[in-house]
């Protein structure tokens, strides 16, 4: 009997998912968890492993096609004893073949032999999906193979490319042009004016339309408000440097590390400020459950330190270090990002002062973190001069009132001026 | 002559100046060429043709010593040289008249006469013609073309020292040749004059025999040639000439003996004809021998265009050709003109055996930075190959890892320079392994060996 391969779901809040690349062609063999495909999620580039022996018979959906749902039959197998034309055949007359949901991609399940009609899998008709519908109609874009290929490479829309060749067919130099600056590329042969507005389109990424989704129902759902205070941290950055040169070979805690440990005890030592807001009820999390912004390439990820508040600072930054270098890689599972209750954006490495960010839902607060520098401060009459780091806490004021902030702010102030207080 | 008034001047009516000149009319413009000499160039009468013409003989005298193998028994072969070379120039003569047919046909005036460029005046261009007269051009386009390279302190005399000029019609045969130089010429004159008997020596200063070609197409021509018989010596400067009554003595750079022979040909490079076209007194720059322009032949003084040899390597008739349509198209203004790509000029030596090739060589894409995916396949895995009875060769490919470019073809064997346009083609509609792979090539043909290639590339041939 046939094995069907499904699109799976890879995290709690996945509906439809990208399948970015079949890393298995028809008729290869493959063996239980060997990866089969990449599918590119809400958040990140997953892997797919198969969990049946068997080798593939067909596969229905193509490399990059976006919008399958969840649960739709992806690729079949053949066992052992099947021969893969014998299961392509007869899965193909089983209703159990869910074509690709993308309207986009339509056409193409029409192409194939699969009655449209017999669809299983559940339609989804969300307004990400709609304006695919008109790609159908759009003229026939004319392009190289090569042009093509790198521009999908480069994550460039071809609709965007006026194309130099014969009738307007768009080729490598054209895609090339795109991608670099026109005053780069202007020589004394070439000296026409650079063309106003000149620009070029970049196609969406699933993380972009994930991050540009969320973070706008953020700012028009959860009330945001803001509270900012200074720490001095000459004494945590003594402590970081007296612990660092004690600490086992391998171990290299870092500013934020400290700050996150800083954050968690001030969650514990403050429940009200470690909530999210649920509508009906409002849920109190037992755990600092801390994420940690990471910025990758074309956005950014949150990694969680699950129950901040129970590891030491040895064993805090080996977690944020592992998970740091997985999320650049692109190797988090979807349960590492998933979930939480608050969230730490540090900017200070690139010498903001100070910033408000906006929160990630569903956590009630995230803190904007500044550089540590010098600056004149007035300690009992007398100007010195002291280390010392901005902090703003952006909150939702639909869980968290001001008073409740501001005392989780002085906690986590106290914290990070008195950094033996958080290492009990 | 009552016309003294062009749009385009044509100095040159060879392959790039008769054709530039042809389009120059379809485009509407009164254009006039300027021959000295013969047209049609060098190409036409001493160079491409009357050299094909040559090597079909040889390689029919070739072929009778394998009749054999296909059952045909031949007697006895003689070989009338007199008539060999009096097809090869009947075969110029013949195109060269036809180039005359074209360029009435187009309403192009031709002038026989040596051209030199005189004052501009008023947006003109006084031409001074050897024959007295003077004309006035528009835009004036230099297709002089080039000839064989001297070397410093070796002079060719035309009977023992040669050019390829009188290597191409021998009165007698040599006993014993010393070729000098192994590119496309000094290779075609060796693989003739083997065929015809000769006992060749072949010359180069470079470590390899054809030294623009990929590094494995000179290692299996280096290979074929010596298993004929044909001796090469590589890695070699010559240092002087001298002949003699017994023939010619070439030594050689650290050697105390002389390499003897009874004739000597001199096939290292060309350089443009630059002299007398009154450039000294233009802002026109000559470097190394030839015209500098930009990518669409303009040279430093406004109106004037050079195309061709003249302009510089790679000296090809169908570079020259190409370059002459885009220099009118872009002096007329036409929209979508593009100048010549790196790597678009296929190149094709007509030795024994055939060598072909365009794009990147293996080194040269190596040292451009690409990942590679490289593909080779053998004749001797092609059955049309195996049926001519010439399964010698191969088909190299050379793609981009990353995009899938075709960045280079090298081909060698039977047939391969009619082959090569299809990668050419490829290249300049920019198909992928993929198109390559997903077309299909007819059974039985040398062309298989092509598509096998490509599928090497990726570790999908079949059929080796």
């Amino acid at each position: 009997m046939a094995i069907e391969i499904k699109m799976p779901a890879l995290s709690p809040t996945m509906t439809t998912g990208t399948l970015a690349k079949w890393l298995v062609g028809a008729g290869d063999r493959v063996n239980s968890g060997d990866v089969i495909a990449e599918i590119e999620t809400d958040k990140a580039t997953m892997e797919v492993e198969s969990v049946d022996d068997g080798v593939v018979a067909k596969i229905f959906v193509d490399s990059g096609t976006e919008n399958v749902a969840v649960g739709a039959v992806i690729a079949v197998l053949a066992e052992d004893g099947e021969t893969a034309s014998d299961v392509a055949k007869t899965s193909l007359q089983e209703s159990s073949v869910a074509p690709v949901l993308s309207v986009a991609t339509d056409a193409k399940a029409l192409a194939e032999p699969v009655p449209a009609s017999v669809s299983a899998a559940p339609v989804i008709a969300t307004a990400a999906s709609a304006p695919q519908t008109n790609s159908r109609a759009k003229p026939r874009i004319f392009a190289s193979p090569l042009a093509r290929r790198i521009a999908a490479d480069r994550h460039i829309a071809l609709d965007g490319i006026t194309g130099s060749g014969p009738h307007g067919r768009i080729l490598r130099r054209d895609v090339d042009a795109v991608a670099i600056t026109p005053i780069a590329e202007t020589t004394a042969a070439q000296t026409e004016a650079i063309q106003q507005g000149d620009s070029y389109l970049v196609v969406n990424s699933q993380m972009r339309k994930t991050i540009a989704d969320r973070l706008k129902d953020s700012k028009q759902q959860a009330p945001h408000f803001y509270l900012t205070v200074d720490c001095v941290i000459d004494n945590l950055l003594e402590a970081r440097k007296a612990l660092n040169a004690k600490a086992a070979e391998g171990i290299k805690i870092s500013v934020n590390d400290m700050i996150i440990r800083a954050a968690a005890m001030a969650l514990i030592a403050v429940p009200e400020a470690n909530v999210s807001w649920e509508g009906e009820n409002t849920r109190m999390f037992n755990h600092a459950d801390i994420a940690m912004a990471v910025a990758i390439d074309g956005g950014l990820i949150t990694p969680i330190v699950w129950a901040a508040e129970q590891k030491g600072l040895a064993a805090l930054s080996q977690v944020t270090a592992d998970l740091a270098a997985r999320a650049r890689d692109g190797k988090l599972a979807a349960n590492e990002y998933t979930g939480g209750s608050f969230t730490i954006s540090n900017l200070g490495m690139f010498g903001v002062r100070e910033f408000a960010a906006v929160i990630n839902p569903p956590h009630g607060g995230i803190l904007a973190v500044g550089a540590g520098e010098q600056r004149p401060i007035v300690i009992d009459g007398n100007l010195a001069v002291a280390t010392a780091m901005s902090v703003t806490l952006s909150a939702d004021h639909r869980a968290v009132d001001g008073a409740v902030g501001a005392r989780w702010l002085q906690a986590f102030k106290g914290f990070v001026e008195n950094p033996v207080t958080m290492l009990l | 002559m009552t016309d003294t008034q062009f749009d385009i001047a044509v100095i040159g009516g060879g392959p790039g100046g008769y054709v530039a000149a042809i389009r120059a009319a379809q485009l509407g413009l009164k254009p006039v060429v300027i021959e000295r000499e013969n047209l049609g160039g060098i190409c036409l009468n001493w160079g491409c043709i009357p050299t094909k013409a040559l090597l079909r003989a040889a390689e029919l005298r070739h072929s009778i010593d394998e009749m054999a193998d296909f059952g045909i028994t031949v007697g006895e072969v003689k070989v009338d040289l007199a008539a060999v070379v009096k097809r090869s120039r009947k075969v110029a003569g013949r195109l060269s008249m036809g180039v005359k047919h074209l360029l009435k046909k187009n309403e192009v005036t031709v002038i026989a006469a040596e051209a030199k460029l005189g004052a501009a005046k008023g947006g003109l261009r006084q031409i001074n013609l050897s024959n007295g007269d003077t004309l006035l051009a528009k835009h004036v386009i230099i297709a002089t073309g080039a000839r064989a390279r001297a070397l410093p302190n070796i002079e060719a005399n035309g009977k023992t020292i040669l050019t390829y000029r009188e290597a191409m019609v021998p009165e007698t045969m040599p006993e014993s040749l010393i070729i000098v130089g192994s590119g496309a010429i000094g290779s075609e004159f060796a693989s003739f004059y083997h065929d015809m008997g000769v006992k060749v020596t072949l010359v180069e200063a470079l470590e390899r025999i054809l030294p623009v070609e990929d590094e494995d197409v000179s290692a299996f021509v280096q290979k074929a040639f010596e298993k004929r018989g044909i001796t090469i010596m590589t890695g070699v400067k010559l240092q002087a000439v001298t002949s003699d009554a017994n023939g010619v003595q070439a030594s050689i750079e650290g050697r105390d003996q002389p390499l003897q022979a009874s004739r000597i040909i001199l096939a290292v490079g060309i350089t443009g004809n630059t002299e007398n076209l009154g450039l000294e007194t233009t802002k026109i720059k000559v470097d190394r021998g030839h015209i500098v322009t930009d990518q669409w032949g303009a040279t430093g003084e406004a109106g004037i265009y050079a195309i061709g040899d003249v302009t510089g390597p790679p000296w090809l008739a169908h570079k020259a050709s190409h370059e002459g349509i885009i220099c009118v198209e872009k002096i007329t203004g036409q929209k979508d003109v593009h100048a010549i790509g790196a790597g678009a000029v296929p190149g094709c030596t007509y030795c024994r055996p055939q060598v072909a090739s365009v794009g990147m060589t293996e080194a040269a894409a190596k040292q451009a930075g690409h990942d590679l995916k490289i593909g080779q396949f053998p004749f001797t895995g092609n059955g049309k190959a195996i049926a001519l009875g010439d399964d010698g060769g191969f088909v190299k490919t050379i793609f981009d890892a990353k995009t899938g470019e075709l960045l280079g073809a090298h081909m060698v064997g039977p047939e391969v320079t009619e082959l090569i346009q299809g990668y050419a083609i490829a290249r300049t509609l920019e198909a992928t392994e993929a198109e390559l792979m997903a077309t299909i090539f007819p059974h039985p043909t040398l062309s298989e060996a092509m598509h096998e290639s490509v599928l090497d590339a990726y570790d999908r041939a079949i059929h080796f």
